[in-house]
């Protein structure tokens, strides 16, 4: 076992994990943050994205240790109090959601994507959605949130 | 996974020698190929040894006629690159379509060529672009590199530091990805550089990534589409699975180096 | 007019959860105490088991327990059931081996469950798994549904033999054969409908809870029918009685059917909990999701239709090969039967219809349930062979439909149902004005100017859901009814909690059900809740799958929202001293006619509750109501869904370049909804025609066990859907409501395949249409590609 340390939404946190430890193991059973997801095992759905130090990451393709020092959001720390993130709330206007289970990896990948690149079109949606997998929606309803999102975020 | 001691080094020099200290030891950089193999526990390491914090491993340096990356930087650096994207445009382009967006904020150059899967983007930019790559023991020249499927040239005690592009005259990168995985089932890479002219194909050879001499011959006299699109690779020598048999992959090479030689006019 | 009532597009209620994280999925869940469970599944289609050696496993690090079928059997457990008994033509009954929960002496398919580890840690289960020595001596497989019946083949169960569970047939033999055999036009078809693997995105979990004290067992499960489950558990496998058992299906990320089934893994967790007197927690990795989670489709047929020589449809004759796999799932006999050969008569008067399908065993994952189960099937045959007459005889693909639509209701078709009402005409008319029809020649020519094949192709179709109801079902099999049940408690303070059989795991109840109340009390929608999932809570209910939440869900409560307000009201009558009669109720406010009077409904609901006063012989104290609902009729969505592709020849790429669908579910509660439930399934029935497939080789093992295989459809692999709507009102049951969860998944595949064989100019080609498979047949145009 080994320590490990690093800021997860804004709080300092650690924890003693083994080695093989996945990040995602850590922040839902080591945290309780159970927000984030696993919907598969080769890296491919995108349940489980998180921010790490400020990027889109698969936090089931990395080990607690990689994330050592590091600061973590997950989709428990994007709303700032009861105000919701732009990107909560476009899901929840666009009905972006239907069971709610690819929907944590969603909204932090498109968090991500609006905060990269500037004038989302719908292509470009649909092309960066490659690694998150949804299979309630037909993902209109998602590219169509994202895009609404991106129009009422400030650059 | 089983169990595995984990060892963030510091130096490149620290993780040769804890790598030269156990052969059951694997260095780790961006893990988006490792984790996947061990969570499916098809691998033992006794420690992993992440490189991908090493900062003498980390950046993208324009000199010269060449670029120079550092082996743990992550694909989606050497796409942001304005560098790249002034030198090696299709470099940048290749890099911006690996895998997915989180993918591509993990994976790494060194890691995506010492593993030299089939499927890989990066092996058909280092062989097309016959680029060089350095380890901390040497410099290895990117046609004797590539051994095979995930077989390279590097010993087992050898770490990939960077990996140097020249500027090419011409080049570019068009894959057709397997729909499922969104690994490349046929990638092609042509380039022109002040030496020669490379035609690299990844994805669908049985032992990894290739050249194809005739296509590069065929260029050499007439750079266009119409040159190579009329080349088949013979499908003796490609893979075949559910998603593509070799005769349609054999296809997809010359319709994909049409289009990638297209791509540079 | 209410914001929040019938119709409107309400923002759903349940997604502040959702979207902040809050969500609590079975794998959220934790209980003091837990231990895991791995298990170890067969890497053999079919083997017999000589001895299993433990002894090095149950010594492992961290090790509490390990299960395999001989304790299961020592204990004297039922198998798993199938709940619904098909007959063959000769009038036996289907035929089946045993289903145990853990094999006993043979394993049936890679992915059969042979031992139960439990341990501290899930890594401690998983790495003492792979300290059990198996003695397997592997047999030779029965992989493929269309050999598995010859003589040769092995066997599957020594009570099926030729692996045949049962030889069943539906519709009017004689009249069918005598249509064909005068018939100006035979068209004859050959299809397979290809297998495919639900792949929620929440994979199956589940946690068990045995109380030594109480003798009370807890699961907590990812379950589209916590009572069904509940009832399997304790009357047929006899895990516990019915009463000692609550099963509680909370947040569940999607089913698709998948959900529904009862399945090993849970049992044995809530079997083992009171063994060890500890909770069990599973929760299934993806890879075991391929492999153990219910399949679907898996049809090969051939059909033929008799045309005359105006092209009306005379009669249609199917032989059907239906892949049940290793082992009866909980529903998977009505599927290929019931669910299939009943709506073979599409949306067209045809006289004349014989289907005959054989269920067959193979040595592969269940099948069962899928999106649509049995209607997709149906839909791809029909209209797959109506598109191909059109274009064999030369007609207007849409207008050989519109010649042989069913215009008169109610229409008795030859293969039991009663289709209520419909106006099938006005979808296609809807469908053709917004796809512009009369454009597509102009497209066509334009992409050809681009090097790009356009084609085009229709699906007109009809579905039977609402599943109940259960006098109908019961005659044709189910071991069960289908009605559904709803309870309606109003608080003192006028809060009104809401009890529904129904399950939600996407469908947006807590909002679609809230609207009702809203509608029918005129109280703020956020004075309602909606309580779901748990047997604890509810006091019964048959799910949710075949579409039926709001048509038979809703309608319960309905009826009980009648009750309460026939109740209200005379309360109301006695607080205001009035006649009942003269008590209306409108936006939350009761009145008296002709007069001022008015109580407020919270003033009700207290007084409800002081019942001070009240005529006890009359009125007793309270308002609490429920009700058990079962429609007169199963019904009837319809619609037309019509696809454009574009293909690139070099590569046999298909993109989806238009796609529209108007469909007519009746009375829409929420249309926000209603699009986002049809585009799901559009995508799920784009998913099947281009890109998905469950392979197995001819050892049976599945090829395509990860989504490194398994095509998923991803968002750039779909355009923006078209959609519209048509209505008629379902008279037959009091919402008016038809469903609309399945019909994306029916209609749209056929639409994609038609589509694509009018680009390539071929007469089939096989799902899912590849790039590889589209470009064999660009090289190589035959009448049958593949």
């Amino acid at each position: 076992m080994a320590l490990v340390s690093m800021t997860v939404n804004g709080k300092p946190v650690s924890g003693e994990v083994e080695g093989r430890t996945l990040l995602v193991q850590f922040i839902r059973e080591n945290l309780s943050l159970t927000g984030t997801h696993v919907g598969c095992d080769t890296s491919q759905c995108g349940a489980c994205v998180i921010h790490m130090d400020g990027k889109a990451v698969k936090a089931c393709t990395m080990l607690a240790l990689q994330a050592e020092g590091s600061a973590i959001t997950t989709i428990e720390g994007l709303a700032k109090g009861d105000d919701l993130h732009p990107v909560q709330k476009a899901f929840k206007e666009n009905h972006g959601l239907q069971c709610g289970f690819c929907t944590p990896g969603m909204i932090m990948t498109a968090v991500d994507m609006i905060d990269r690149i500037p004038n989302l079109d719908e292509e470009t949606v649909r092309a960066e959605l490659e690694g998150n997998i949804c299979r309630c929606t037909g993902y209109q309803n998602i590219v169509k949130s994202i895009l609404d999102a991106a129009e009422t975020t400030p650059a | 996974m089983y169990q595995f001691d984990y060892h963030r080094a510091q130096t490149v020099a620290e993780a040769a020698e804890l790598l030269a200290a156990n052969d059951e030891n694997t260095l780790l950089a961006g893990g988006q190929t490792l984790i996947p193999t061990l969570k499916q526990r098809l691998a033992m390491p006794a420690k992993l040894i992440d490189i991908g914090n090493i900062a003498d491993l980390n950046f993208i340096k324009a000199e010269g006629d060449a670029i120079t990356i550092g082996a743990a930087t992550k694909h989606a650096d050497v796409a942001a690159s304005p560098d790249v994207a002034k030198h090696l445009p299709a470099l940048a382009h290749l890099a911006a379509h690996i895998g997915d967006p989180a993918v591509r904020n993990r994976g790494t150059i060194g890691g995506s060529l010492a593993n030299n899967d089939p499927a890989a983007d990066y092996p058909a930019a280092a062989l097309g672009l016959d680029a060089k790559i350095h380890t901390n023991k040497r410099l290895i020249d990117a046609d004797p590199y590539f051994t095979g499927m995930f077989e390279t040239a590097l010993e087992d005690d050898e770490i990939i530091t960077e990996v140097t592009f020249p500027h090419p005259e011409k080049a570019a990168y068009v894959k057709f990805p397997n729909p499922a995985s969104r690994y490349a089932m046929v990638g092609v890479f042509v380039a022109k550089t002040p030496i020669d002219i490379r035609v690299a194909v990844t994805g669908a050879g049985a032992n990894g990534v290739f050249r194809v001499k005739e296509m590069e011959d065929a260029l050499s006299s007439n750079w266009s589409p119409d040159a190579v699109t009329g080349i088949k690779v013979p499908e003796d020598d490609l893979l075949s699975d559910l998603h593509g048999a070799a005769d349609y992959r054999s296809h997809l090479i010359s319709v994909m180096a049409g289009r990638a030689v297209a791509a540079t006019m | 007019m209410s914001t929040t009532g019938i119709g409107q597009a309400v923002r759903r209620k349940e997604d502040k959860r959702f979207i902040t994280g809050a969500g609590r999925y079975t794998d959220d869940l934790n209980r003091p105490g837990q231990t895991y469970a791995y298990f170890l599944r067969s890497p053999h289609a079919h083997a017999k088991i000589n001895g299993i050696d433990l002894t090095e496993a149950v010594a492992a690090p961290g090790v509490v327990s390990i299960f395999t079928g001989s304790d299961v059997a020592a204990d004297g457990l039922g198998g798993l059931i199938c709940g619904w008994t098909v007959h063959s033509k000769d009038g036996s009954e289907m035929k089946a081996g045993a289903h145990p929960i853990l094999a006993e002496d043979t394993v049936r398919y890679v992915g059969d469950h042979v031992a139960m580890v439990v341990a501290e840690t899930y890594a401690q289960a998983k790495s003492a798994a792979e300290l059990i020595v198996v003695d397997y001596n592997v047999l030779d497989a029965a992989a493929d549904v269309g050999t598995a019946q010859d003589g040769s083949a092995p066997q599957v169960h020594a009570e099926a033999p030729s692996n045949t569970c049962f030889d069943w047939e539906l519709g009017n033999k004689p009249e069918t054969l005598a249509a064909l055999k005068n018939a100006a036009h035979i068209v004859k078809l050959d299809l397979t409908n290809n297998r495919l693997i639900p792949n929620a995105m929440e994979p199956r979990a589940a946690i068990a809870d045995y109380d030594s004290g109480t003798d009370e067992y807890t699961l907590w499960t990812t379950s589209q029918n916590p009572h069904v489950a509940r009832l399997v558990l304790s009357a047929f496998v006899g895990v516990a009685p019915e009463h000692k058992l609550r099963v509680i299906a909370p947040d569940v990320g999607g089913g698709f059917g998948s959900k529904i089934f009862i399945y090993a893994e849970e049992t044995a967790c809530t079997w083992a909990s009171a063994k060890i007197k500890r909770p069990i927690k599973w929760t299934a990795e993806r890879s075991e999701s391929f492999l153990s989670d219910a399949h679907g489709r898996d049809h090969v047929s051939h059909a033929e239709l008799a045309v005359a020589e105006d092209g009306t449809f005379l009669g249609l004759h199917v032989q059907t090969k239906a892949n049940l796999g290793a082992y009866l799932s909980t529903f998977a006999s009505s599927v290929p039967t019931y669910l299939y050969g009943t709506l073979l008569s599409g949306q067209y008067a045809l006289p004349a219809v014989y289907v005959e399908v054989d269920g067959v065993f193979t040595h592969t994952a269940p099948v069962d349930a899928y999106r649509g189960a049995g209607r997709p099937e149906a839909t791809y045959l029909i209209e797959r062979i109506v598109e191909t007459a059109a274009r064999e005889l030369a007609f207007d693909p849409a207008e050989l439909r519109r010649k042989n639509f069913i215009r008169t209701f109610p229409h008795q078709t030859p293969v039991i149902m009663n289709y209520d009402i419909g106006d099938y005409d006005a979808c296609l008319d809807k469908a053709l004005a917004l796809v512009d029809y009369d454009g597509f020649p102009a497209r066509k020519a334009e992409a050809e100017s681009r090097g790009k094949k356009r084609g085009i192709g229709f699906s007109t179709y009809i579905e039977a859901c609402g599943l109940a109801p259960s006098a109908a079902v019961g005659s044709l099999g189910a071991g069960v009814g289908l009605w559904e049940s709803a309870e309606v408690q109003v608080a003192p303070t006028g809060k009104i909690e809401v009890f529904t059989g129904a399950h939600s795991h996407g469908q947006g109840h807590e909002t679609t059900f809230a609207q009702l109340v809203c509608e029918r009390i005129g109280v703020p929608i956020d004075d309602v809740e909606i309580i779901h999932g748990d047997t604890g809570r509810v006091q019964f209910g048959m799910g949710t799958y075949g579409s039926r939440s709001g048509s038979v869900g809703m309608s319960a409560l309905a009826h009980a929202l009648d009750k309460i307000e026939a109740k209200a009201k005379k309360i109301a009558a006695h607080l205001m001293e009035a006649d009942a009669g003269d008590i209306e109720l409108k936006d939350g406010v009761f009145t008296v006619a002709g007069t001022d009077k008015e109580l407020a409904w919270a003033e009700l609901a207290l007084g409800a509750y002081t019942a001070h006063g009240f005529p006890t012989s009359e009125i007793e104290p309270g308002l609490k109501e429920n009700a058990f609902y079962d429609p007169l009729n199963f019904t009837f969505p319809s619609g037309c869904h019509i696809c454009e592709v574009e293909i690139d020849p070099d590569t046999g790429v298909t993109q989806i370049a238009n796609f529209v669908a108007v469909d007519d579910f009746g009375v829409i509660v929420n249309p926000m909804i209603v699009e986002g439930q049809v585009q799901g399934g559009i995508a799920q029935g784009i998913g099947q025609a281009l890109f998905e497939a469950a392979h197995y080789d001819e050892t049976g093992q599945l090829i395509t066990g990860s989504f490194m295989d398994y095509c998923m459809p991803r968002a750039d692999d779909l355009p923006d859907f078209d959609l519209g709507f048509t209505q008629t009102d379902c008279p037959s049951n009091p919402m008016g409501m038809k469903g609309c969860g399945e019909a994306g998944a029916i209609a749209s595949p056929p639409a994609v395949i038609n589509a694509i064989t009018d680009a390539l100019g071929v007469r089939d080609i096989k799902m899912p249409a590849t790039p590889a498979r589209v470009w064999a047949a660009l090289a190589a145009p035959s009448p049958s590609s593949d």
